[in-house]
């Protein structure tokens, strides 16, 4: 006789099977479907769609402006992260608790808020324009929109890690004589850095497909403040199925790059830590 | 252990995180809040309560509570799967999970209408059988599943994972069927990561926009979601009825935030109890 318990934990044929089956429909099927119809594109006309100067200038718009608004979170998450960590001041918890409201908050709102609080009469884009600066509808204003959307990732990435920061090498360094910049720099920040790096991936992949926040402050002017998937939408909203699909292929490798990059940190990170 | 020459550092830092959270996240927030009422109250029920707006509510919530059911069942199946085994491939599918996240919203919208539209081998069956998926409210779903997909999934893992299987393998060995060690065992150790990715998962759902907007058509009163349906009013340049509307989604999304404190001060305090 058999038991059951021979075969230890039970339902791994139905739970493996049902993940398998689900994910090759939502996931695998669908992203299939992308690489066979650019392939019908042919090598030249795929070429074609996506090094048409317009397209190329989306690229370097996405790319740049996710660039700068992913190093801008670096900087203000890892101090946000350290003041919620380290320090105890009246509204720590009004911070802490507002920090994940760009994942809570519509993209579209965001997008329509923005557009109006930097615009030339809002709040901020008066004062700006009063500068002679132009905050809406220029980089700056899809810079603004890309960093609102990603500023949890890099406090949320870095905040555990702090938290379980071992204080005795930080004393250790103290007793020997080590100022706080110095420890900061030697002894802190190593720690940090798979955290931060993680965090900046995250922002960076996720600013790079943001659409819906970006178009409704950047003005959207071909060469100059369109970004690569505004681009595939208008080629979509032509019927132009084939050269969006090229485009989003474009984005699709970079983005797995990008990913591919976070988890060679992780892994190496946590191997780090066992040893 | 402070004294007066370090204490600038912490107060420096301190106001510049007050500076930050209130330029970038306070602001954005009233601005919706202040624009939605500059017109009063009369002008804010009635961009509230028009028809479309409500039909338009009605296809978020729709679209929420599909994509919050779903991510249950397939983020414990995949947990279970993944970590209640070994096997091989586990990288793999792990990754496949991950998609979504990877992918831009736009992407994810343009993927469905190569699966479903004019294009797709599959698009004669379906207008044969007059199924319209993509352009109608079947494919609004569909593609809310599919961004909101590795909430749950994700949250789980690695809370499974640091868990290790003794516990569930030592039920099984005295007998215990699926369903009693998954309640008895397994079920209360998730149950925070699994409330908390919850709500996070209804936020997203709840506000997509770009997938969305992909796949809807823009037929108002029918495949508008609210998001939609405040870009189509801003658009329109009726600011004050965009802005109404999107201010129900901040109440919501206010609300979101609130439920994911308290479930986090929750999980916190039953955590140090356990300790104890």
């Amino acid at each position: 006789m058999r038991y059951r318990s021979r075969r230890g934990i039970p339902g791994f044929r139905l739970s493996l099977g049902l993940t398998v089956s689900f994910l090759s429909l939502m996931v695998l099927l669908p992203m299939l479907s992308i690489v066979i119809l650019s392939s019908g594109l042919g090598p030249r006309g795929f070429w074609e769609a996506v090094s048409d100067p317009r397209v190329l200038a989306g690229y370097r718009v996405s790319f740049l402006c996710s660039l700068i608004a992913a190093s801008l979170n670096s900087v203000f998450g890892l101090i946000l992260a350290w003041v919620l960590v380290r320090y105890r001041f009246p509204g720590r918890r009004f911070i802490d608790g507002l920090i994940e409201l760009p994942f809570a908050l519509p993209t579209a709102v965001t997008g329509i808020a923005l557009a109006t609080l930097y615009s030339d009469k809002g709040w901020f884009g008066k004062p700006l324009a009063a500068l002679g600066l132009r905050a809406a509808y220029s980089e700056t204003g899809i810079i603004l929109a890309l960093t609102f959307i990603t500023i949890p990732f890099v406090v949320r990435a870095v905040q555990p890690v702090l938290e379980q920061l071992d204080r005795s090498y930080e004393e250790a360094g103290r007793m020997l004589g080590a100022s706080p910049p110095q420890i900061f720099r030697r002894v802190i920040f190593p720690e940090i850095t798979p955290a931060l790096l993680t965090g900046f991936g995250l922002s960076f992949a996720r600013a790079l497909g943001e659409y819906g926040s970006v178009v409704f402050i950047a003005g959207n002017m071909p060469f100059r403040t369109e970004i690569a998937p505004l681009l595939i939408m208008i080629k979509l909203e032509q019927f132009n199925y084939m050269e969006a699909t090229a485009v989003a292929l474009v984005m699709l490798a970079a983005s797995f790059l990008i990913m591919f990059g976070i988890n060679c940190i992780q892994s190496r990170a946590s191997s780090f830590v066992r040893g | 252990m402070h004294n007066k020459n370090n204490l600038w550092l912490p107060r420096l830092l301190i106001a510049l995180s007050f500076a930050f959270v209130l330029l970038m996240l306070a602001a954005p927030l009233s601005v919706v809040l202040a624009e939605a009422f500059s017109s009063g109250w009369e002008l804010y029920l009635k961009a509230v309560t028009d028809h479309y707006a409500l039909r338009a509510a009605q296809l978020t919530v729709i679209a929420t509570l599909s994509s919050v059911l779903l991510n249950v069942a397939f983020g414990l199946t995949a947990a279970w799967a993944v970590t209640r085994f070994s096997f091989r491939g586990k990288g793999l599918l792990t990754t496949l999970i991950d998609i979504p996240f990877a992918v831009s919203p736009v992407i994810a919208g343009l993927v469905f209408i190569l699966l479903f539209g004019r294009l797709s081998p599959l698009h004669s069956f379906l207008d044969a059988y007059n199924l319209r998926i993509v352009f109608a409210v079947p494919g609004i779903v569909l593609v809310t599943i599919f961004v909101t997909l590795p909430f749950v999934a994700r949250e789980i893992i690695p809370v499974l994972e640091a868990r290790g299987t003794d516990e569930e393998q030592a039920a099984a060995l005295m007998g215990a069927g699926f369903f009693r060690i998954f309640r008895r065992i397994t079920f209360p150790h998730i149950r925070w990561a699994l409330l908390y990715s919850l709500i996070l998962c209804a936020a997203r759902a709840m506000g997509e926009f770009g997938a969305v907007s992909v796949v809807s058509g823009h037929l108002r009163g029918k495949t508008n979601t609210l998001p939609l349906h405040v870009e189509i009013l801003y658009s329109e340049y009726q600011f004050t009825a965009a802005f109404a509307v999107s201010s129900v989604l901040a109440a919501a999304a206010i609300a979101i935030l609130v439920a994911r404190n308290i479930v986090e001060l929750a999980a916190r305090k039953e955590k140090k109890s356990n300790v104890r």
